[in-house]
């Protein structure tokens, strides 16, 4: 929520610089003193006979309109072999249908002045547009179209799979921060397919087949698995005819559940480390602790997301205040925890240690922030300016409607519903300073936590041998 | 990466709107500042950026990093003054608090040519008034606390130093070097050059460019012309009158080379290109139109179709024109598997080649507009960036109607356009090449 900056990046089809932030938090109940005329309309929600959810947030500030598929089918519902298979299959969703040549979809969008790009993140993947309004009805169409008729074809696929190695060499291999967040995650989850990249292993890559790309689109692509959001200048009975029209003929099918896979306790504290080429140590804890799977029931969770803020929601929030800034062991310090996902989550500290500093020292030191909290607690005061921070965040993501149909998406493929975005900011403001302070003594012993370390290596030295990366812990 | 990103920004920025209803209202004060501002009450909220010509073109020399070190210490103090109105000094602790109280999001930062400030906060009177006078004091009155300095330039140098095993940043700032020979933008902070930087540097350069007479105010939101007015005054009151700053050296050609940097990377990345065009530039709309076509247009333009597409030698794989004020660079790059870099230079070259002899087809052309223009909503459809436009118009002088007359202008541009505008600004044998990751 505020200032976790610490977030799972989905990959995407394509490259771009992408600053959107998912707040994670969407408004309808604003500050009293706003006049109504600014309060944002709430979102509408309607189900498809054929088991589709359509979800909209009408904002007529300009007209303009995103327009999202999101899929409920992430690298969490992979099975080891095929790994990657989720994101691979994203980039596939481009190269054609039983109309649509490879390329042409794009083609089309393009010439619609679309913007478009697509993800895929452990627990969905997701493809959108962003066009002038007048235009919303031709790229539901296409999206429709690439549900039901998507086109696999062997010749394409080696290609596009050569796409994704590159992909991962860029986003992974070859950076030593993504390569310490592979080993943490594949060190913290030993039964929980979160062990296991977005991207899949390399050799997963090497050896994946169309057949593997198939029968992930075949398995996972049904309305009844998906959620349409549109926000901006529409109106949401028009959106939902449109709906109806487009996909409204696309059979449901039966799709499989993803067994829970439950991670086991942890019973004691693991280590991990990497070594890549890089000038700055860092090291990363993550501590297992409950996600938000209930907004009124789990106030542990929402006391950890005030936890975070506290920690690392403003610029002179205490990680940064301390650390950075007063003490100057580090050159950066922060703290993220995301609740929202379909499988377990982590809170995590971070940070490079400043020249004099050892990752080891500095691991100490970052907890020792937490131990101050669960000891003394926090001020009002502290508590008063990150929840400005919320109410104000709730006016500032109006200026997005992109941001804002990503924010429901998010929700909805976390099994929260989007109409509940709301209540979780009500949970928020009613934090206590006493809740802080019990889940900083709860949540953040040895037992349950991974700690990953960059160990630097000079960029002239000659490379490690590539372990087989399963097997890195 | 600094200034890839502020290319990438800027570029987008470039392109901005026209035919919708975006009134810019513009003035002078009385102290030389100008402002751009655009009325909008749909969300309670106020955006604003003030500007200067203190980007890192203007650093001392043998002082590259002084005006990154001066923006980003804006915020780490600032003193207790007397006139225009008496006001105690404030720690860096307690500016951010105090920002952080009101809820408002401070920004900004240093780019090759403009550094400033920015802020977003609520439109409403005590937290605007509360973040403003904040945003005023930090423009005008920093303290550039002597220990924090040396925080600052430590914790730059280990970016730097970072930055330096890295083979994006590495060919990054190579490319630079190889296109602007001894001209400023090839210049990019150092180890040695940030140790040079004193806090005497920082105020000199802070007096001699955050002045008055240069500033420019970008405003976009929920407040009334009078308002904004007044806002205007309060944000530039304190700041003093500079003298006029020297003129820039003039970019030369340098002659083409090619520059292998070894790297153990799995990927090379390849960067190709020359100085090009300046903000204003009349051969602006052909670049950019034919652009979309070469490179710009993400999955339909011919690199992406050659090197992507045809024969997955790279996941991205793009061009662009990156207007300054003095010539920026064309650049056309991608990163590759290392086995495989010199096929995918070859195809670049060759794509690039074939486009400056035939310019686009038909259909490319018209791609190219049906996007440019159907897609001219998106690029100003919320406050981040109408502020991100207006900024740039003020800053660049480009015209106010610029935003009006955009669309018009894609339509206008016909192949012998493209063909003539890429054959005056770009030749093959004058474009440098870094490769990092592959030195053979």
């Amino acid at each position: 929520m505020l200032g976790h900056r610490i977030k799972p990046v989905p990959y995407f089809i394509r490259a771009e610089i992408m600053k959107f932030r998912i707040a994670l938090l969407l408004s309808v109940s604003l500050l009293g003193f706003l006049p109504v005329a600014t309060q944002a309309a709430d979102a509408q929600e309607f189900m498809l006979k054929n088991g589709m959810k359509v979800i909209v947030k009408e904002d007529h500030r300009a007209p303009t309109v995103a327009h999202m598929i999101w899929y409920k089918a992430g690298s969490m519902d992979e099975h080891n072999g095929t790994t990657g298979v989720a994101h691979a299959l994203e980039h596939m969703m481009f190269k054609g249908t039983r109309t649509l040549k490879p390329g042409e979809f794009s083609q089309r969008v393009a010439a619609l002045g679309g913007r478009e790009n697509a993800f895929t993140s452990k627990d969905y993947t997701g493809y959108y547009q962003q066009i002038e309004k007048s235009k919303l009805e031709k790229v539901m169409a296409l999206e429709a179209d690439r549900m039901a008729n998507l086109v696999l074809d062997k010749e394409e696929f080696s290609r596009e799979i050569r796409v994704v190695m590159e992909e991962r060499r860029w986003r992974t291999e070859d950076q030593p921060i993504p390569l310490v967040y592979e080993a943490l995650n594949a060190t913290a989850f030993i039964a929980h397919p979160y062990h296991h990249p977005i991207a899949g292993w390399m050799s997963d890559l090497q050896n994946m087949t169309v057949q593997d790309a198939k029968a992930w689109y075949e398995r996972w692509y049904a309305p009844n698995n998906a959620v349409m959001v549109v926000t901006g200048d529409v109106d949401a009975k028009q959106v939902l005819a449109l709906a109806e029209k487009h996909f409204g003929k696309i059979p449901r099918k039966a799709v499989p559940v993803t067994k829970p896979q439950e991670e086991p306790p942890q019973r004691g504290i693991r280590r991990v480390t990497v070594k890549a080429p890089a000038e700055n140590p860092y090291v990363v804890l993550a501590f297992k602790v409950p996600a938000l799977r209930d907004v009124e029931k789990d106030d542990e969770s929402h006391a950890l997301d005030v936890l975070a803020a506290i920690l690392d929601g403003y610029d002179n929030a205490r990680l940064n205040a301390k650390l950075v800034r007063t003490d100057r062991v580090a050159n950066s310090a922060g703290a993220g925890y995301a609740n929202i996902a379909r499988g377990p989550v982590l809170f995590l500290l971070d940070g490079t240690p400043a020249a004099g500093t050892t990752t080891e020292q500095l691991e100490k030191l970052l907890r020792a922030e937490v131990t101050r909290i669960a000891n003394e607690g926090v001020s009002e005061q502290e508590l008063k300016r990150v929840k400005a921070q919320l109410i104000a965040g709730q006016i500032y993501k109006r200026d997005s409607i992109f941001g804002q149909a990503m924010e429901i998406g998010t929700m909805e493929m976390a099994g929260l519903s989007h109409t509940k975005i709301d209540r979780i900011i009500d949970k928020l403001k009613g934090v206590t300073a006493e809740q802080v302070k019990a889940v900083a003594q709860k949540y953040f012993g040895d037992d349950a936590l991974t700690v990953a370390t960059l160990v630097p290596l000079p960029i002239t030295e000659k490379k490690a041998p590539a372990a087989p990366k399963g097997l890195r812990h | 990466m600094k200034r890839l990103l502020l290319a990438f920004l800027f570029t987008f920025v470039s392109a901005g709107p026209a035919g919708a209803a975006l009134k810019i209202q513009s003035w002078t004060l009385a102290n030389g500042a100008k402002v751009l501002f655009v009325e909008n009450h749909t969300i309670p909220v106020l955006d604003i950026s003030v500007e200067f010509d203190a980007g890192s073109r203007r650093d001392p020399k043998g002082k590259a990093g002084a005006a990154e070190l001066t923006n980003a210490m804006l915020a780490r103090g600032v003193r207790e003054s007397t006139t225009p109105y008496a006001e105690p000094a404030m720690t860096e602790a307690q500016i951010s608090d105090a920002i952080a109280d009101v809820a408002a999001q401070r920004g900004g930062g240093a780019g090759g040519d403009r550094a400033g400030a920015s802020l977003r906060t609520l439109s409403s009177r005590a937290e605007r008034d509360a973040s403003i006078t904040l945003l005023s004091r930090i423009l005008a009155h920093p303290s550039f606390p002597d220990n924090f300095l040396e925080r600052d330039k430590a914790r730059m140098i280990s970016a730097i130093k970072e930055d330096e095993t890295k083979p994006e940043s590495i060919a990054n700032k190579a490319f630079w070097r190889l296109l602007y020979g001894s001209h400023p933008y090839s210049q990019y902070p150092t180890v040695p050059s940030v140790e040079a930087v004193t806090r005497d540097d920082l105020v000199a350069f802070h007096a001699a460019h955050y002045v008055a007479n240069r500033a420019v105010i970008a405003m976009i939101g929920d407040i009334t012309r009078t308002e904004a007015e007044a806002i205007a005054q309060q944000l530039t009151a304190r700041l003093p009158q500079g003298a006029p700053l020297p003129s820039m050296p003039l970019v030369e050609a340098v002659p083409a080379t090619e520059e292998r940097i070894p790297h153990p990377a799995t990927q090379a990345h390849l960067l190709t290109g020359m100085p090009a065009i300046v903000r204003g530039d009349p051969d602006y709309f052909p670049l950019i139109v034919g652009n979309y076509s070469l490179g710009g247009g993400g999955f339909v333009s011919r690199l992406t179709r050659e090197v992507r597409d045809k024969r997955g030698l790279s996941y991205s794989v793009y061009s662009y024109f990156n207007p300054m004020a003095q010539p920026g660079p064309f650049t056309a790059g991608l990163q590759t598997q290392k086995e495989q870099t010199d096929e995918a230079l070859k195809v670049v070259r060759d794509t690039v080649a074939a486009f400056l002899r035939d310019g686009p087809t038909p259909q490319e052309l018209k791609a190219a507009k049906d996007n440019l223009i159907g897609g001219f909503a998106l690029r100003i459809d919320n406050n981040r960036k109408i502020l991100d436009n207006i900024a740039a118009i003020g800053f660049y002088n480009l015209p106010l109607d610029y935003l009006d007359t955009w669309t018009a202008k894609v339509e206008k541009v016909t192949i012998a356009d493209v063909k003539e505008a890429f054959q005056r600004k770009l030749a093959l044998d004058k474009m440098s090449t870094v490769i990092v990751g592959n030195a053979k």
